[in-house]
């Protein structure tokens, strides 16, 4: 062969970069740093431990070929897939028909009926479980119910399926308001004009609108119940699952090995399921045009009394089950004595030595809403609004979005595999309070950065430019522009830190030590120790905390929409 | 005449895709200069090479005697302008026209005489205290501007700065930025898509399109001798009418006879370009040269004058575009289906 291509000869310039430049991707560069080392490695981690044996030799897939040959393993995955699969067959349509009610009707009380909806977020996800305990377990306060249907015993399977609707429930709606409210009212009057009927504008417009959202209120309740540690932990009794199984062979027995095939087992699904819902919801944005023209509900009187009807007996249940919970924490002696005190309360906080784990519980929830927010903004930042540097760019979207798939259970894992390793030189942050809050940052990450990074874009991309043609450097605009328009989005991303992290258990779970044991965990060890009017109690503690801080949040929000985001809605002159 | 900007060899190629090939270009000092072309001709990425903004593949960029070619944006020596304004919308006006000058740590009340100063330059002294969302789109744009000349650079930079604004607001803003820039003598390139806007404001006009620049010139020339097809068309409306060139300066049109001013040896087929304008329907004396007869076709109302359109079978199937006078049409009692004599002008004739 003579015919050879002659190479290109000259090579594409290159800018210098100005000193300002070079600020920029130094910390861009510790952005990757951080998150290859607190979310990369970790998950790394797991996956050499899966091919490894005890002794840390290489054995290939041998770890896996041992856990299909466990009856017992195999039953808890199948267990674990179809109580996902009743769980979201239950709840999406529940969800949807709330959503419709809040997005396509004029029923009165809207806001209040979908604050009720907002309550699990409030408290961890096992305060369900908790609250079905006292109403239907052995002693509880409707067990005949439960019975006239045929359930014996609310402990196992029927009790898992029943909390986790209830835990799940707000996420799927909140999917499902979004993808409801994204209606374009001329489709719906068109179709008036051309005289369809109601029920066929519903399955021609209404559905295929919402379709998106439902595939992913589908997936997202699928993993949440998959990966959910605290439900089946408290009310499962003898019905095993993934996620107690995890914790069971890591803790319990020290088999690394087969609980990082366990963990790579909940990891796969959630990373398919991620997969479909970022293409699915690629989709969903490109649907609504800037020009179409928000859809508004015209009163329609039984149909909006049927809705009413409905919604209120939805959130006569969240009630019920926040309600039992709140009762029964401050219950003397259930079921016998049920004149209220603070028994619980005093023993939990002061005997139990919950009031530490409460104030570690604040540490954490403070520390990953500060440095969480620090990190998420300044990161979306530097990716958004800083030049050069490009090769790096693609890895740390990358890095950002694969918090949303990994399941918390998976990334506490992956934290022990990783700095629990005597080699490690971070071994030392081990059971410190600052691993539990850097693992709470990364597992929260993402929402945080989509946040972070939508408010950026909403600001004009010349910013940088015209600072750069002044010859300002970046950080001098970043603090003067940037910050003081993004505050908003930095309260919405410090809010929603604080609140997960008080009421995360699944990857702290394998991460404390008495010193930094928080308050989620001890409603777990609580209830393990039998004592499970303190674990409500605590677990009614957190709600509260949440709601003030709440509370908080949104005051300081309204605050800081005075202080710094006047000019958006200037008086004219 | 100082050359003030040398572009030299510019390539800018995004993968497989060309965007600039092999741009020559010199700007001298003080001069208004226009890139003209449709979107995706490359205009606004050259600009963003000239700022720093994009980097070049390939090629070399001197300005005032200083190569800039690899320097990042803040070390070189100009002001831009967007079409988005790009304004600190948290920023008082005075804080924005001030956002450059607080960088070079000069003394507060200097600072504040400068800002009123520039103010009152783009013709809204007084604004300072005001939020950009308070002003008009107009008004934006005067004070990115201020912002744009606060810290006195050596060129200024337009990137489509008209396009958002509606269409009076443009005329007038467009006559404002051309008698401060004479005021000021700072040299200046605004990129735009508007030939009438390039037409109006700009010592010259460098039209652009895939990459290439077609041509360079005071916009007279650009106008009324287009170096490429494209430049005749994308500048301007005309006629391109297909014809014969015979030995002897004679073109041909479909059974007509025209003089012209360009010879050939041997007869060839030519592309004839015309501009409305010099097609004349008046004066016409019987005996004149180069008159042909057509009926007229369809009138664009345009107000003070319309567009016709003539077909002629003295000259084929193709149709000819003119412009008449409301006040002619009337006095000749001229409507559709009228018959009219025209002249070509053989000295404005275009070939190619």
């Amino acid at each position: 062969m003579s015919a050879v291509l002659p190479l290109p000869t000259t090579r594409a310039l290159r800018q210098r970069s100005h000193w300002t430049d070079r600020i920029a991707h130094a910390a861009l560069l510790a952005i990757v740093l951080a998150l290859g080392v607190f979310l990369a490695a970790p998950l790394a981690a797991i996956l050499l431990q899966s091919l490894e044996n005890r002794a840390g030799a290489f054995v290939g897939l041998a770890n896996y070929t041992s856990y299909l040959a466990t009856p017992a393993l195999l039953r808890s995955l199948w267990n674990s897939v179809w109580v996902s699969a009743l769980v979201t067959f239950i709840t999406v349509p529940l969800a949807f028909g709330f959503a419709y009610a809040l997005a396509r009707s004029c029923m009165p009380f809207k806001a209040v009926l979908r604050t009720l909806t907002l309550i699990p977020l409030l408290a961890p996800s096992l305060l369900s479980a908790i609250s079905l305990i006292y109403w239907f377990g052995n002693q509880g306060a409707a067990l005949g119910l439960i019975r006239a249907f045929g359930v014996e015993n609310i402990y196992g399977a029927p009790g898992v399926v029943l909390a986790e609707c209830f835990a799940v429930f707000p996420h799927a709606l909140m999917i499902l308001v979004t993808a409801l409210s994204l209606a374009d009212a001329r489709l719906y009057e068109a179709a008036d004009a051309l005289g369809t009927s109601t029920r066929r504008k519903f399955f021609t417009i209404t559905l295929p609108g919402a379709k998106y959202g439902l595939i992913s209120a589908a997936l997202v309740g699928f993993t949440l119940v998959m990966t959910d540690f605290g439900i089946p932990k408290v009310i499962g009794a003898n019905f095993n699952m993934l996620a107690t199984d995890v914790f069971k062979l890591v803790i319990g027995q020290q088999d690394f090995q087969r609980g990082a095939v366990v963990g790579l087992l909940l990891l796969t699904p959630a990373v398919l399921t991620f997969a479909v819902d970022w293409l699915v919801q690629r989709r969903q944005t490109a649907m609504l045009s800037a020009r179409a023209v928000p859809y508004r509900p015209r009163p329609a009187r039984a149909f909006d009394a049927a809705m009413t009807a409905y919604c209120a007996l939805i959130g006569a249940l969240m009630l019920a089950m926040i309600g039992m919970a709140v009762f029964a924490s401050f219950a003397s002696f259930w079921p016998y004595d049920l004149r209220p005190s603070l028994k619980h309360y005093t023993m939990g906080l002061v005997d139990a030595e919950v009031g530490d784990a409460f104030v570690a519980s604040l540490k954490l929830a403070a520390g990953t809403a500060l440095f969480g927010t620090l990190l998420v903004f300044v990161g979306a930042y530097l990716l958004e609004k800083t030049r050069g540097l490009d090769w790096v760019r693609p890895v740390v979207r990358l890095l950002a979005m694969l918090p949303m798939a990994v399941p918390g259970l998976v990334l506490g894992l992956g934290y022990i595999f990783f700095f629990n390793l005597p080699s490690n030189p971070l071994h030392g942050l081990y059971q410190t309070m600052a691993l539990l809050i850097l693992c709470t940052i990364v597992h929260f990450y993402t929402t945080g950065h989509l946040t972070a990074v939508t408010a950026l874009k909403a600001l004009d991309m010349e910013f940088e430019s015209v600072s750069a043609s002044l010859k300002v450097p970046f950080y001098k605009t970043f603090w003067r522009v940037t910050l003081p328009i993004c505050t908003p989005a930095l309260v919405d991303i410090a809010r929603y830190f604080f609140i997960n992290a008080m009421t995360t258990i699944s990857a702290v779970v394998f991460l404390y030590s008495p010193q930094t044991k928080v308050a989620a965990i001890a409603i777990l060890n609580l209830d393990e120790a039998g004592e499970i009017g303190a674990a409500a109690a605590c677990a009614v503690l957190i709600a509260a905390a949440s709601t003030a801080v709440t509370l908080l949040f949104m005051a300081l929000g309204g605050w800081v929409d005075r202080r710094t985001q006047a000019w958006r809605a200037p008086a004219g002159r | 005449m100082t050359e003030y900007l040398r572009l030299e060899g510019i390539r800018k190629s995004f993968g497989a895709f060309q965007a600039l090939r092999d741009i020559q270009l010199s700007i001298t000092q003080g001069e208004f200069v226009c890139f003209l072309g449709p979107s995706g001709c490359g205009k606004t990425t050259l600009l963003r090479i000239i700022a720093g903004l994009e980097t070049q593949t390939e090629g070399r960029i001197r300005q005032a005697g200083r190569d800039i070619s690899v320097l990042p944006p803040a070390g070189r020596d100009y002001g831009i302008v967007f079409q988005s304004y790009a304004l600190f919308p948290n920023l008082s006006v005075a804080d924005n026209v001030a956002y450059g000058l607080v960088n070079r740590r000069q003394p507060k009340a200097q600072i504040a005489a400068r800002v009123d100063e520039l103010l009152k330059l783009v013709g809204l002294p007084g604004s300072g205290s005001k939020f950009p969302a308070q002003l008009s789109g107009g008004q934006q744009q005067r004070i990115a501007l201020a912002r744009a000349l606060a810290t006195s650079p050596g060129l200024l930079l337009l990137d489509e700065p008209l396009s958002a604004l509606d269409a009076l607001e443009r005329v007038r803003l467009r006559q404002e930025i051309r008698s401060l820039q004479r005021k000021l003598g700072v040299t200046t390139i605004m990129v735009t898509h508007d030939q009438e806007e390039a037409l109006s404001v700009a010592d010259r006009i460098v039209v652009m399109n895939q990459g290439v620049i077609e041509q360079v010139g005071t916009p007279m020339e650009v106008y009324r001798d287009p170096a490429t097809p494209f430049v005749a068309d994308f500048v301007g409306k005309i006629n391109v009418l297909s014809g014969e060139l015979h030995p002897g300066r004679n073109l041909r049109i479909g059974a007509s006879c025209f003089a012209c001013s360009m010879d050939t040896d041997a007869v060839r087929s030519v592309k004839v370009y015309l501009r409305p304008e010099d097609v004349l329907a008046r004066p016409i004396a019987p005996g004149d040269a180069n008159v042909f007869h057509g009926d007229i076709d369809k009138i664009e109302f345009l107000g003070s004058y319309c567009l016709v359109s003539v077909r002629s079978g003295d000259i084929g199937p193709q149709p000819v575009t003119v412009y008449l006078s409301l006040n002619y049409l009337a006095e000749q009692g001229l409507e559709v289906g009228s018959r009219l004599p025209l002249r070509l002008l053989p000295e404005r004739m275009r070939f190619f």
